[in-house]
């Protein structure tokens, strides 16, 4: 990946007769750059641009879920408030803060490689590896729950009335549909995102990344800060449904 | 092109805040504010997203071309949420089968 692919390249224009004199710039000379690229800062940014083009249609791609969930949470709201109140919110908020603290770990990751600073760099990434296993530990462990409920749809469906709270059954259970493929396709993408932060902290242990290459983990963190940004929705969405005063 | 980028400072401000935002929902959710309890979760969320995007995401920073993707990703989210939801609660109107 790193091969100077550009010196060979443009001696072979040369000889065309349409041959293009090589660009004498200072980046030029980095290993780092592709040859389609005219510069650093323009490779940079069409990485985070495609990144970023992935993320809108991320944003669809949830959206789906959450227009479902809309209507219907409109259509059968009792169902919905009894499902979010026999989920256990202090869970739920602790996995809040501990995706929060590895989007701060992330960014510093960030900081670090641009910097290129190796130490910090493999010390932040593991740590948000580990919040991130962390996380899905949590969420794991309320599937198991909701498993001993006999609340997973579909596989294991038959409450108590108690967890049921008044609503009729088929309307929470459609809750729990929801909660189980929104839960699920968020852990779906943690558990993509932490095998990203793996390979990027391998990279960096392998002395790969360099403060003119970082674009790799940059863009791996801004798909990391997008998972967060869908359980800062999921968050009240799914858990606070009704609200927990009564 | 070449932007400033944000200081550790910042990316800790940032990260208090959110914090604070964290809690602060969590918190609001025992306090029986009616049908404003969803409103204000929500809206604290969008504070959260913007803060982790402008800041943690580099939004802030960055040039037009990153930012108009965002947007457009926002609008065709709204269109498909408007659109959906303008269907389905005007069927009673006309007395169309509901979903």
């Amino acid at each position: 990946m790193a091969t100077p692919i550009r010196s060979t390249s443009m001696s072979e224009s040369a000889a065309s007769p349409l041959a293009v004199p090589p660009r004498e710039s200072v980046h030029s000379a980095s290993p780092a750059l592709h040859h389609q690229f005219e510069d650093i800062e323009q490779q940079r940014d069409a990485g985070n641009f495609g990144m970023w083009v992935f993320l809108a249609t991320e944003m669809l791609f949830f959206g789906g879920v959450f227009t479902g969930y809309i209507i219907y949470r409109s259509l059968y709201y009792s169902g919905f408030a009894a499902g979010s109140h026999g989920l256990e919110i202090d869970l739920g908020a602790a996995m809040m803060f501990v995706l929060l603290a590895s989007s701060f770990t992330m960014a510093m990751a960030v900081h670090a490689a641009r910097e290129g600073k190796h130490r910090p760099l493999i010390g932040f990434l593991t740590a948000t590896i580990i919040l991130g296993v962390a996380f899905l530990g949590m969420k794991f462990t309320e599937y198991f729950h909701k498993w001993q409920e006999h609340m997973v749809p579909g596989l294991n469906f038959h409450p108590a009335l108690e967890n049921l709270r008044g609503a009729p059954e088929r309307t929470v259970e459609l809750f729990m549909c929801f909660y189980f493929f929104m839960t699920g396709l968020h852990a779906l993408h943690m558990i993509i995102g932490i095998g990203l932060l793996t390979v990027m902290a391998i990279l960096a242990w392998r002395r790969k990344l360099s403060s003119e290459n970082y674009n790799r983990v940059e863009v791996s963190g801004l798909y990391w800060h997008f998972v967060d940004i869908i359980w800062i929705y999921l968050f009240p969405l799914l858990y606070l449904i009704g609200g927990r005063y009564k | 092109m070449n932007e400033q980028n944000p200081s550790v400072g910042t990316y800790i401000l940032v990260f208090m805040a959110l914090l604070v935002l964290a809690a602060l929902t969590t918190g609001i959710a025992y306090v029986d504010l009616g049908p404003f309890n969803t409103v204000i979760a929500l809206a604290i969320a969008v504070l959260k997203m913007t803060l982790i995007g402008l800041f943690f995401m580099h939004l802030w920073y960055t040039r037009g071309l990153t930012r108009i993707v965002v947007l457009a990703g926002f609008f065709w989210l709204a269109l498909m949420i408007s659109f959906t939801l303008a269907d389905v609660f005007t069927r009673p109107w006309i007395n169309t089968p509901g979903p």
